[in-house]
């Protein structure tokens, strides 16, 4: 069942944040909707890709946020309206679009829904995506619950065309992947007609000067922050003359309800709940700071609306001053992720209560039975990947060179190369694309005595998303390098969506291969095509690659990602460990296959003191076998 | 047995990354939607998605919707697919009250499968998950569900044993028609039957 076969206004539904911020933007009649994969927003798009033919939409995964960006500014300029989505990441990739859309609007709503994450769960950093609103004056909406975040995408498309200008959604991880009540309402069903106006002025910044059209986002802002003094997003509950003021958005919002309840502080504690957060709805905000002296400010990432909030402070009534708690006091750490415990804990101090989460005693039992008894589980490559054997065999390749080979990373599920899993071989990881900018540059510093080798992973997603121009870079500037392309035939980090690279696109139409050895051939750079799974033909590639310096080469590491696989296929072989042939720990410096090589599916059995196959987790990929320095490893074909 | 009168009811569904914790959560919260009830699902993960733990905070009201993480201290029922991730739960969000309903067939992190860490003995953990909890429910649902044939179908005898509980305010009927509206066709029997295999092992 998808969100939009349930065309039953008025009916709850059990929905995923993500699928709520879809379902709204359906309410609200879009035509068009792109984006480039990224945790916590691929399931927007996702969505809308699976209802794309059912309700005439035109949905993509572009090859990266920028170019999605532009592909919906496209359909809005041309009486469409349309839906952007991206990580925190990525939008810094669309920025530098975004900085001169914002000069010159947009016709027809253009939402752009940006999802962070707090914490980095699933990210390399925790950037707060707000600031970006504030700097390009663009109005910023904040949904704390799944029904918000469906009623204020629809709401959003109509603000978008009101100042016709782009209208930006920011999410957190808790809103976009928790799951709650939403009420369904209509979905549009206005004819979508598609027509560029060439009679209007060009969608230009120099037809007016910058300074011009800056002049008028401002008078825009004003207009927004009036429309937002009233708007059903925004919130109080609580007494009157509340002891402590709570000012929260997001995530804040359940936290600061769960404190206020937990603590049973409901008669002295009043929640200003925010949902419009720039440009913030000033008269709102002073009504209620005026009926306090001490005020919280519960918000994830950056203090943004602490920071604004203050701002106005200044500005209000000469001779008020408020005693502000928040990120700058160290009530709510000013990195990582909230929880529900730091927002009672913030609470309690503020008030001057004392909290404690469980009986001393029963605190202190739990830590010591878990520390005592409870291993870790640490990240690490599933069995059967491919990417194991490729960090295999570079770590062989450049052993077996010698010359300190340096390797740079990307942004995928190979990051776990810098771990044990990727036996520690990668060197620098920063954002899409960056490790092969770093090597190309790496590979230009001979004259200064750099005599070490330089290599990068990347993806296939990544190679279309941004290293494609680092690749030219390296081949303009005759930069000596290896990129070795992990090539596992999709974005399998984020969920397996399509790129350029495979045959079908986001609605499952078929589409063309656009292979990377023809753009490697193009750019007149010798390409290398080798089966990670052949860990000694994949070696001497590399080390034969190695030799031969001069410009920028290309190694695609080609297998599919062994999780796709196991989904559709049956495992090829029965691998076993034949007992009389292994050594165990006298094997390699010890328990070579499991201590060194790790594959999961590999186990240390302590009654024999030999390595055993764990069949349910084993891949039946077979890899081991030739990793194995004894030949104990056997593998039986399975029919 | 029931803990009808708690508001919110908050169950924490853990285990390993694949073993399908995040379906049962859906399952029971669209049963209790279905009832007039508020649901919130949230999702904690460990240290990864790949083979980490996970585990999905389930929070059911009569009255109002709550966030989507259970405070510490404040869990009521820990359903766990694996046990020392149940155990692991109990040391963040369990207390005195707390009910547990655990497999016991353990899945070794990797630091145990390459011999770096040991995993303790079944005894062990479950005499902790006892001291910390006010009942405990111990199946066998990995042999169960190979038995039916598939070690994934443990998920399905879990949630049946946590409805044959009865510490939830759903019936039986329901959730087998929520299964029935979820599964394909090919897949449904076998799962309603370890449903059925799990919710008779623990009703009376």
């Amino acid at each position: 069942m998808t969100i939009a076969s349930r065309d039953v206004p008025k009916t709850t539904q059990l929905l995923m944040g993500n699928e709520a911020i879809a379902r709204g933007a359906l309410e609200a009649g879009i035509g068009v909707a792109a984006a480039y994969p990224g945790t916590p927003s691929s399931e927007i798009i996702g969505t809308l890709a699976q209802v794309a033919k059912e309700r005439n939409l035109y949905v993509e995964w572009s090859i990266n946020e920028k170019v999605a960006m532009e592909v919906a500014a496209a359909a809005s300029f041309s009486n469409v309206r349309a839906l952007c989505a991206m990580k925190q990441n990525g939008l810094n990739v669309a920025l530098d679009f975004l900085s001169n859309l914002n000069l010159t609007g947009v016709n027809r709503g253009l939402v752009l829904v940006v999802c962070d994450d707090p914490g980095g769960i699933s990210s390399t950093n925790e950037q707060d995506s707000r600031h970006v609103a504030k700097a390009l004056d663009l109005p910023l909406l904040e949904p704390a619950t799944s029904q918000e975040a469906k009623d204020m995408t629809t709401w959003a498309f109509e603000l978008s065309e009101e100042i016709a200008n782009v209208c930006i959604l920011r999410s957190v991880t808790r809103i976009s992947h928790a799951r709650g009540k939403v009420v369904l309402g209509e979905l549009s069903n206005v004819e979508k007609h598609a027509y560029f106006d060439i009679s209007r002025k060009p969608y230009a910044t120099v037809v007016e000067t910058p300074p011009k059209l800056h002049q008028a986002l401002y008078q825009n802002l004003a207009r927004i922050r009036e429309i937002y003094e009233s708007s059903p997003f925004n919130w109080y509950i609580g007494p009157e003359n509340p002891e402590l003021l709570i000012i929260t958005c997001g995530s804040g919002w359940f936290y600061s309800v769960e404190a206020v309840r937990i603590l049973s502080a409901v008669n002295s504690v009043g929640i200003l709940k925010l949902g419009t957060t720039w440009p913030l709805p000033q008269k709102l905000i002073e009504k209620h700071m005026l009926q306090t002296k001490k005020i919280l400010v519960v918000e994830e990432v950056d203090p943004f609306l602490e920071g604004n909030l203050k701002e106005l402070a200044a500005d209000m009534e000469p001779g008020r001053t408020w005693t502000f708690y928040g990120k700058a006091s160290g009530h709510i750490p000013s990195f990582g992720e909230n929880t529900p415990n730091i927002v009672i804990n913030a609470v309690a101090k503020a008030l001057d209560l004392k909290y404690t989460t469980r009986d001393p005693e029963y605190q202190q039992k739990s830590q010591e039975m878990v520390k005592r008894y409870v291993p870790p589980r640490e990240p690490q490559f599933c069995a059967g990947c491919p990417h194991r054997t490729t960090f295999w065999a570079i770590k062989n390749a450049l052993k077996l060179d010698g010359r300190e080979g340096v390797l740079t990373g990307d942004i995928g599920c190979y990051g776990m190369g810098l771990g044990s899993s990727g036996f520690f071989q990668v060197r620098t990881m920063h954002a899409m694309g960056s490790g092969t900018g770093i090597a190309s540059g790496m590979g230009k510093l001979n004259q200064f005595g750099f005599n070490q080798l330089v290599l990068n992973v990347c993806g296939d997603s990544t190679f279309f998303h941004a290293a494609i121009p680092a690749l030219i870079n390296g081949v303009h500037n005759q930069s000596h390098f290896i990129l070795i392309v992990l090539d596992n035939s999709g974005t399998a980090m984020t969920g397996f969506q399509p790129h350029p690279g495979i045959n079908i696109n986001a609605m499952g139409d078929p589409v063309p291969i656009l292979d990377i050895e023809s753009l490697c051939y193009a750019l007149d750079v010798k390409v290398t095509v080798t089966d990670p799974y052949d860990i000694n033909g994949t070696t001497e590639k590399l080390l034969e690659m190695l030799r031969n310096e001069g410009k920028p080469r290309v190694l695609i590491s080609r297998r599919e990602c062994a999780l796709i696989k196991s989904r559709r296929e049956k495992p090829p072989y029965k691998i076993q460990v034949n007992h009389d042939q292994c050594i165990g720990e006298g094997c390699g410096c010890d328990r070579f296959c499991t201590r060194v090589f790790r594959c999961p599916g590999l186990i240390w059995d302590r009654e024999s003191r030999k390595a055993r196959i764990d069949e349910s987790i084993c891949s039946g990929c077979g890899v081991c076998v030739d990793v194995c320095p004894q030949s104990a490893i056997v593998r039986e074909v399975i029919e | 047995m029931s803990i009808h009168g708690r508001d919110p009811i908050n169950l924490i569904i853990t285990g390993i990354g694949g073993q399908g914790n995040i379906l049962i959560s859906r399952l029971i919260g669209e049963v209790m939607l279905e009832d007039g009830y508020w649901v919130t699902i949230g999702e904690t993960y460990g240290a990864s998605q790949r083979g980490g733990s996970v585990a999905s905070h389930v929070r059911i009201s009569k009255s109002t919707q709550h966030g989507p993480l259970t405070p510490e201290g404040q869990a009521d029922i820990i359903l766990g697919l694996e046990p020392v991730e149940s155990l692991r739960m109990l040391g963040i969000y369990g207390n005195p009250k707390t009910y547990v309903i655990t497999n016991i067939r353990p899945i070794h992190p990797m630091a145990v499968a390459i011999g770096e860490a040991e995993y303790p003995e079944l005894e062990k953990i479950k005499q902790a998950i006892s001291e910390l909890s006010q009942k405990v429910w111990y199946i066998d649902a990995s042999e169960i569900a190979i038995r039916l044939g598939s070690p994934l179908l443990a998920n399905m005898v879990m949630m049946g044993a946590l409805v044959g509980t009865g510490l939830l305010p759903l019936k039986k009927e329901a959730c087998l028609q929520q299964l029935a509206a979820s599964f394909k066709e090919e897949s449904l029997t076998v799962n309603m039957k370890a449903f059925t295999m799990g919710f008779i092992q623990n009703s009376s």
